[in-house]
């Protein structure tokens, strides 16, 4: 129950960073964010690293800011410093709503916005958010750097299209439309485990009819879920639950969940159905006194 | 086959544990739970499941709560550490330390250190809690004795004698 032993590099900066993830790129490395998810891991010896990249040290990651009409946020940010941003609160309403949920204080005083996004994890919070609010992910290497679109960036089970010499720096959060409602919802177990199911749901009205809707799904599939149809579905039609209970059909058929001692298959699809309905309904009540 | 096997240097780690300064040299994998016992030396702070789920090592690093088994002790290189030997002032029990013993928020003890330091934590940052923001507020910390009640009504009775 302790890490194998590794070689130990903390980078002051993103271009020493990112130089050392060049350099040892053929070697066995991996980047320690907050550590809240990978510190387990190597505790436990499910991985061995020969090479640990800390970058706590990259202070010049933590930030938020607006950008675009939207937010960019540091990929060092610390999940309660997003907890308790009035930046976060105001253009990605979203994420304040969903970070209460993200494992309990200590792990919000330490974890990452960027870790948890890299780290992947189906389940998580962040991840699901990231890809409802079309969220673009910045990964930087030596020499410069590219956007990755959340659609694009989440590949399977704790792996996303960052490559081994890059690094997650930044995620950018698009405005929220206008007249626009949101709501998270997720069922799990108890506080701050992992979701069984989670539903990310933006929905924007004009002239009481839906104009768009963004639906992500996670804990349901391999990757967050994007339920396009379901978005597809609501839009021009009237705010109902009828029409909200269609959409959850549709976003349940979208999704590939696994059993385990939590939940059958049958069960999770349901429960899909039954939170994207839930969610929407609150995103909209939302969006009309927007 | 052979590869020569180098093993990672030992790196010098300089902290301040409850106010007194330690410098120590250790392997970059040492966690700061280990560090906080075997090498300072304070074995206050508890080792539970050593992978970030039942909160008994949690401890205050520059006026943040973490759980010391999933910080490595090279990371808190130049941080001021609180543990819970840092907590009764002059051997008067803190006013949480002293709620614990009035309201049995301990049976067997295990978990003590680290709800401690968690209630102080959240204290410091909701000193007028209500029942259910204790609640939420302590979801780190696992008490296996399951004495939850009694956690919870000591916090509450230390939040009204720390106001």
């Amino acid at each position: 129950m302790k890490p194998a032993p590794f070689f130990y590099h903390a980078p002051t900066s993103v271009d020493e960073a990112v130089a050392l993830l060049q350099d040892l790129q053929e070697e066995d490395s991996k980047v320690l964010a907050g550590g809240q998810s990978l510190m387990p891991v190597l505790n436990m010896r499910l991985a061995r690293v020969k090479h640990l990249i800390d970058i706590n040290k990259l202070h010049d990651l933590d930030y938020i800011r607006p950008f675009d009409g939207g937010l960019a946020i540091g990929a060092l940010t610390r999940h309660r410093m997003a907890e308790h941003s009035t930046d976060v609160a105001t253009r990605a309403p979203l994420i304040t709503e969903a970070l209460p949920l993200v494992g309990d204080r200590q792990v919000r005083f330490r974890g990452t916005i960027g870790g948890s996004i890299a780290h992947a994890d189906p389940v998580a919070e962040l991840p699901t958010i990231a890809l409802a609010l079309d969220a673009d992910l910045v990964v930087s290497k030596r020499g410069g750097s590219r956007t990755v679109p959340a659609s694009e960036f989440f590949i399977t089970f704790l792996t996303t299209a960052i490559e081994d010499d890059e690094l997650l720096t930044e995620i950018r959060i698009p405005a929220p439309p206008a007249h626009s409602g949101h709501a998270f919802l997720e069922l799990s177990r108890q506080l701050g485990t992992y979701a069984i199911v989670s539903a990310a749901a933006v929905v924007a009205l004009d002239g009481g009819r839906i104009s768009e809707a963004r639906l992500a799904l996670g804990g349901v599939g391999s990757t967050p879920i994007r339920a396009l149809r379901a978005e597809e579905s609501l839009r021009g039609q009237a705010p109902t639950i009828e029409a909200f209970t269609e959409a959850g059909r549709l976003a349940s058929e979208a999704t590939d969940p696994s059993a385990d001692v939590h939940g059958s298959i049958e069960y999770r699809r349901e429960m899909a159905a039954v939170y994207v309905r839930r969610a929407l309904k609150v995103a909209a009540e939302r969006a009309a006194v927007a | 086959m052979t590869e020569i096997m180098t093993r990672p240097p030992k790196v010098p780690v300089t902290v301040r544990v409850n106010g007194v300064g330690y410098e120590r040299y250790v392997e970059p994998r040492k966690l700061l739970s280990d560090f906080i016992r075997q090498d300072v030396g304070l074995t206050g702070t508890h080792v539970g499941c050593e992978h970030g789920v039942c909160g008994a090592c949690t401890v205050i690093v520059d006026g943040e709560l973490v759980k010391s088994c999933l910080m490595l002790a090279v990371q808190a290189q130049g941080s001021e550490i609180m543990t819970v030997e840092g907590l009764a002032k002059g051997g008067e029990l803190h006013p949480i330390q002293q709620a614990f013993h009035e309201h049995h928020g301990l049976q067997c003890g295990f978990c003590t250190p680290g709800m401690l330091l968690a209630a102080l934590s959240l204290l410091e940052e909701n000193p007028d809690p209500t029942e259910d923001e204790v609640k939420v507020g302590m979801d780190g910390n696992l008490c296996r004795c399951t004495g939850y009640y009694n956690i919870v009504d000591s916090i509450m009775a230390a939040a009204g004698k720390m106001k």
